[in-house]
């Protein structure tokens, strides 16, 4: 027994030693270098890239913005009063910022001052080595060449814990993009930092480069990028949708290329830079009313209106349910069961091009029927009209290169089954998508694509804000590869007749721009909302979509105006007043500019929140 | 007597794992040590370069030892731990004071540490005592006179003061309990540490409870025929809740704060994340930062040179007393393990060797050897790896040192010695 007591000790020594040993070394290790005290990352930032228009016109760059910085304990006795006139603080505030600065860390740097003045700057500098603990830091802050297109550039902000837990690349206190093309071209953008590994002792001392530098790295020069948008006719568009809301999407249906991408009502870019970003950026995101942050131009999805009439149109050529020449008779309406649908065109007998003109809801109930009837069933009819719409990327994500978006809607079958039941609906219950209303919605974005194709007799690129990266031009194959639509395009000819015949003779005659040849359509769209649980009528929406020249398209563009009543009221004029501004580069017609200008829509989005009773579809010009 | 007898009887696995410790003891102090602009190895004025002096030593030392005749050590074993005890006394008046401690004479060249001497002057000392033919330790008068030759040398010890190194001739009772000291001497002994620490980690009201279960258990599974005897069970009862209860007293009103803290950070008594926070910035840095140091090592370990802690001297002593957390830092799972298991090797390889000798003299001071190498490598690595609270003891053959090295290497290498010379006793 006294033998091998000895010896068991030693065993069970050795034993518990490996435990603990295995807990430490095996169970406790992680492998995350920055929990080593002993070493510290050095970062080097590279500058972001600027972004240009398409014209190579400044949208936005970098401003240098300078902070007087403190490391508490190696600060020596000053002239304070001096020192305090110099950076432009006044004595008491200046020394309990310091005392703070103390308390958050002896060791560290604090901010004294923040983001000075370049005369501040230029003034400090020189004489700041007289100040022990005090220095100087240089950052760089986003400036905005422009107070327009928010929505479109995005913003950065200070990356947040998900982010830090999503990609190992960031650090506390690093910004990153988060809207925008500032989100989308992160990447690119922001480089990449550079790291500089230090050996650091128990004193927090620099004692040499860790491993010789082997793993540091140097910085990677964000790229500048040029992007779509034309600086000069986004900056029109927002003046233009001066107290509306609503947006505007402009594309060069050549390319895919957006034009423009306008919400309103915006903001100025700029508000959400520097000290007071955070006041900001609550106050516009805490507007839940007219929600500036909402980017309507590829978030709001309205029912599209009468201008989907013209898909409707060529869905029924190219299955050759119609001709151009097909004629039905409007009697003010028509009928569904005994039930009468109401239409504004006048009445008579209507061909496809006046149809489309006059924008006659009878004509296209007939249209939409007479697809349907083509087939045995009617979910034979409505697999085939699904398939059609879906071709012009309507009902489904585009695929561009914007950081949201909504995919709209166009139903199909199982849509239509689960709300009605299998087998108990049929073209006649469905009937309003064939005006653009019902169960059809598209995003202002969707809308502008869907004119493209037209515009283009039948194709379109997905549409896209990137245009160079470091002053080359994209291949992304995405963008620029051709998207066919499902419609031939000899069928494309009878449409765009039609449209360019709502200039010159249809609903939008009194928009038209000298010069110019405009093809367009009108919308005016019946819209809801629920007020003290009641299902009530707003003033319509409206749209209005557009493309120009007709021959050889050079813009095409969607215009929806919450709440703007008919078509051609706000949006049609606006549309018209943009293909100007693209095309020509100045407006002919001035006295129509001003009063798009000045003339707002505040009365109208008022009415809802009044908690009076109110009238819509007022006529007041 | 010839040398070649000597290599022929010589125990080589011993001395193997002996040279393998001290080669990986001076590589490891080499890093811990080690700064850029001083590379070289022979450089006297580095600590690296010190120790590779003292390794040579060593060699000249154990040249001696083997040399000497084997009973050379027991005749003067006597006279030698009179020496070291006068050693001892002489520091009080020539000592010189190294960070705050009075443990070392100034030779010059280097400090002599005459604390380290003693631990082979009174294993000597004891292994001669308990085999002399006319001692018998079941005598209380013999069991005194074993107390104070172990008891002197610590006493003249913890004045310098040097707790550490006082506690390790403790160690040596082993020898005793080998030689036929009763084992519930043992038995209480560690039943009071048991006592002492559940009263600190759970109270007197739960050790008041664990003892009547105990009581309990025992009455289920005695034999039916066992007579209980009840005055000495209820004495034992007794005497043991008064025990724990001075326990409280004498922590909360004996002990200064600073033992308190070593108390409550060795049995993790603190669950205030502030306190231990700064706990850990304080009494607890140095188990924090070499528990770390060990940590980040991981299985593999960062490499020789490429441990970061190590290089920033987050681990103070790291040379020395936590010489282990460069070992765990550097060469990971894979390095302490490998020391753990020499160690073990090692221990048990003497363990079977003094129970080979055939004299008493040889299997005592074997016996001692073991002790102490044991306890310095139990406390050592226990506290580095934060099992046992912080007594600067250093690990024997790897802490920088070179008092420690030099006997620790005699201690060893007199018994290797004794055991060559095993089958020619009495010639």
């Amino acid at each position: 027994m006294k033998k091998v007591l000895l010896s068991s000790i030693i065993l069970i020594i050795g034993i518990t030693f490996i435990g603990r040993l295995s807990y430490l070394q095996i169970f406790s290790f992680s492998t995350d270098q920055l929990d080593d005290p002993a070493i510290k990352a050095i970062y080097d930032y590279p500058e972001r890239g600027y972004i240009y228009d398409r014209n190579g016109k400044l949208l936005v760059g970098n401003d240098p913005a300078y902070d007087v910085m403190v490391i508490p304990r190696e600060v020596k006795p000053l002239d304070t009063l001096e020192f305090c006139n110099l950076i432009g603080l006044d004595k008491e505030t200046f020394v309990k910022k310091l005392k703070r600065a103390r308390v958050y860390s002896p060791r560290l740097p604090s901010v004294i001052v923040p983001q000075l003045s370049k005369e501040d700057y230029g003034r400090l500098q020189e004489k700041m080595r007289h100040y022990q603990g005090f220095y100087i830091q240089k950052h760089s802050l986003r400036y905005y060449d422009t107070k327009s297109a928010a929505n479109v550039l995005g913003y950065i902000s200070e990356v947040n814990n998900r982010d830090l837990a999503e990609n190992p690349y960031y650090v506390q206190g690093e910004l990153k993009g988060r809207t925008g093309v500032e989100k989308t071209y992160e990447d690119t953008l922001r480089g990449k930092k550079g790291v500089q590994w230090i050996q650091k002792d128990r004193f927090n001392r620099d004692i040499g480069p860790y491993k010789d530098g082997a793993l540091d790295t140097p910085p990677e020069q964000g790229k500048e990028i040029s992007i779509t948008i034309d600086k000069a006719l986004q900056e029109y568009g927002e003046l233009l949708m001066n107290g509306k809301r609503g947006g505007i999407v402009a594309i060069e249906p050549s390319s895919g290329e957006i034009l423009s991408m306008i919400s309103g009502p915006t903001y100025d870019p700029s508000l959400l830079v520097g000290r007071q970003r955070s006041k900001n950026y609550t106050e516009l995101y805490y507007d839940s009313i007219a929600k500036p942050t909402w980017d309507r131009s590829i978030l709001a999805e309205p029912s599209p209106g009468s201008p989907f009439k013209t898909l409707n149109a060529l869905v029924a050529l190219q299955e050759g349910v119609m001709t151009p020449n097909t004629k039905v008779r409007c009697y003010n309406g028509f009928y569904v069961g005994n039930v009468k649908r109401g239409c504004h065109c006048g009445g008579g007998i209507r061909d496809m091009n006046s149809g489309i003109y006059k924008s006659c809801n009878a004509y296209f109930a007939s249209t939409f029927r007479n697809i349907y009837d083509k087939f045995e069933t009617t979910d034979e009819g409505m697999d085939i009209w699904e398939k059609h719409m879906r071709s012009f990327g309507l009902g489904g994500y585009l695929g561009s290169d914007i950081h949201t978006g909504r995919p709209g809607r166009i139903p199909n079958k199982a849509f239509y089954d689960r709300w009605y039941g299998d087998n108990r609906w049929a073209s006649s219950t469905i009937i309003s998508n064939s005006i653009g209303q019902g169960e059809v919605a598209a995003t202002p974005i969707q809308l502008a694509n869907m004119t493209a194709a037209i515009a283009n007799r039948g194709h379109y690129f997905t549409p896209h804000l990137i245009k160079k990266i470091d002053g080359k031009d994209i291949t992304v194959p995405k963008f620029t590869e051709l998207r066919q639509t499902t419609i031939d395009r000899k069928h494309f000819e009878h449409i765009v007749q039609g449209m360019a015949d709502v200039y010159n003779k249809g609903t939008a005659k009194w928009v038209r721009v000298p010069g110019i040849e405009i093809a367009g359509k009108t919308g005016t769209v019946e819209n809801f909302t629920i007020i003290d649980s009641v299902r009530t009528q707003l003033t319509d929406h409206s749209v209005f979509i557009a493309f120009a020249p007709v021959i050889k398209p050079k813009i095409a563009m969607a215009v929806y105006i919450e709440n703007g009543y008919y078509g051609s009221r706000y949006a049609g004029h606006i549309a018209s007043l943009m293909i100007e501004k693209y095309i020509k580069r100045e407006i002919t017609r001035k006295d129509l500019e001003k009063r798009m200008l000045e003339k707002t829509l505040e009365h109208e989005y008022a009415k809802p929140l009044s908690g009076e009773e109110f009238k819509i579809n007022e006529y007041e010009w | 007597m010839s040398g070649k007898n000597v290599l022929k009887r010589i125990d080589w696995p011993s001395i193997f794992i002996y040279m393998s410790l001290i080669a990986i003891g001076w590589v490891n102090i080499y890093s811990s040590t080690f700064s850029e602009a001083n590379p070289s190895i022979f450089n006297f004025g580095t600590l690296h370069g010190k120790q590779l002096f003292f390794v040579g030593a060593c060699f000249v030392a154990i040249i001696l030892i083997m040399a000497l005749k084997a009973n050379f050590y027991e005749h003067f074993s006597s006279l030698i731990y009179v020496i070291s005890m006068v050693s001892l006394l002489g520091l009080f008046l020539f000592g010189k004071t190294v960070a705050g401690a009075t443990s070392w004479y100034d030779l010059g060249f280097f400090n002599l540490q005459p604390s380290e001497f003693a631990k082979v002057a009174t294993a000597l000392a004891l292994a001669k005592y308990l085999s002399d033919i006319q001692t018998d330790i079941k005598r209380r008068k013999d069991q005194l006179a074993t107390l104070g030759i172990i008891l002197l040398p610590a006493i003249l010890i913890i004045p310098q003061p040097d707790p550490g190194s006082a506690l390790v001739f403790f160690a040596l009772i082993f020898v005793v309990f080998r030689e036929g000291l009763p084992l519930y001497y043992l038995i209480i002994g560690l039943l009071a540490i048991l006592v002492f620490v559940t009263t600190l980690m759970f109270g007197t009201i739960w050790v008041g409870i664990a003892l009547g279960l105990s009581i309990v258990l025992f009455y289920l599974l005695k034999k039916k025929k066992f007579k209980v005897p009840i005055f000495p069970l209820i004495l034992v009862v007794v005497v043991t809740i008064l025990f724990s209860l001075s326990v409280n007293f004498v922590f909360n009103n004996v002990f200064e704060q600073r033992h308190r803290d070593r108390f409550s950070l060795w049995l993790r008594l603190e669950k205030d994340p502030n306190k231990l926070e700064q706990i850990r910035k304080t009494i607890g840095y140095n188990t924090y930062q070499s528990e770390k140091a060990i940590e980040s090592g991981g299985f593999s370990g960062k490499g020789f040179l490429e441990g970061t802690r190590t290089k920033g001297d987050f681990v103070p002593e790291q040379h020395s007393d936590y010489i282990f957390s460069t070992v765990g830092e550097e060469w990971g799972f894979v390095g302490t393990v490998t020391i753990v298991i020499l160690f073990t090797l090692l221990l048990l390889r003497l363990v079977y060797l003094a129970e080979r000798q055939k004299t008493a003299f040889p299997r005592m001071y074997g016996y001692g050897v073991i002790s102490v190498l044991l306890i310095h490598y139990f406390i050592n690595i226990g506290m580095v790896i934060g099992i046992l609270p912080t007594v600067g003891i250093p690990l024997p053959f790897i802490s920088y040192g070179g008092s420690g090295l030099l006997f620790f290497t005699v201690l060893l290498f007199i018994f290797l010695k004794l055991d060559s010379n095993r089958l020619k006793e009495g010639i």
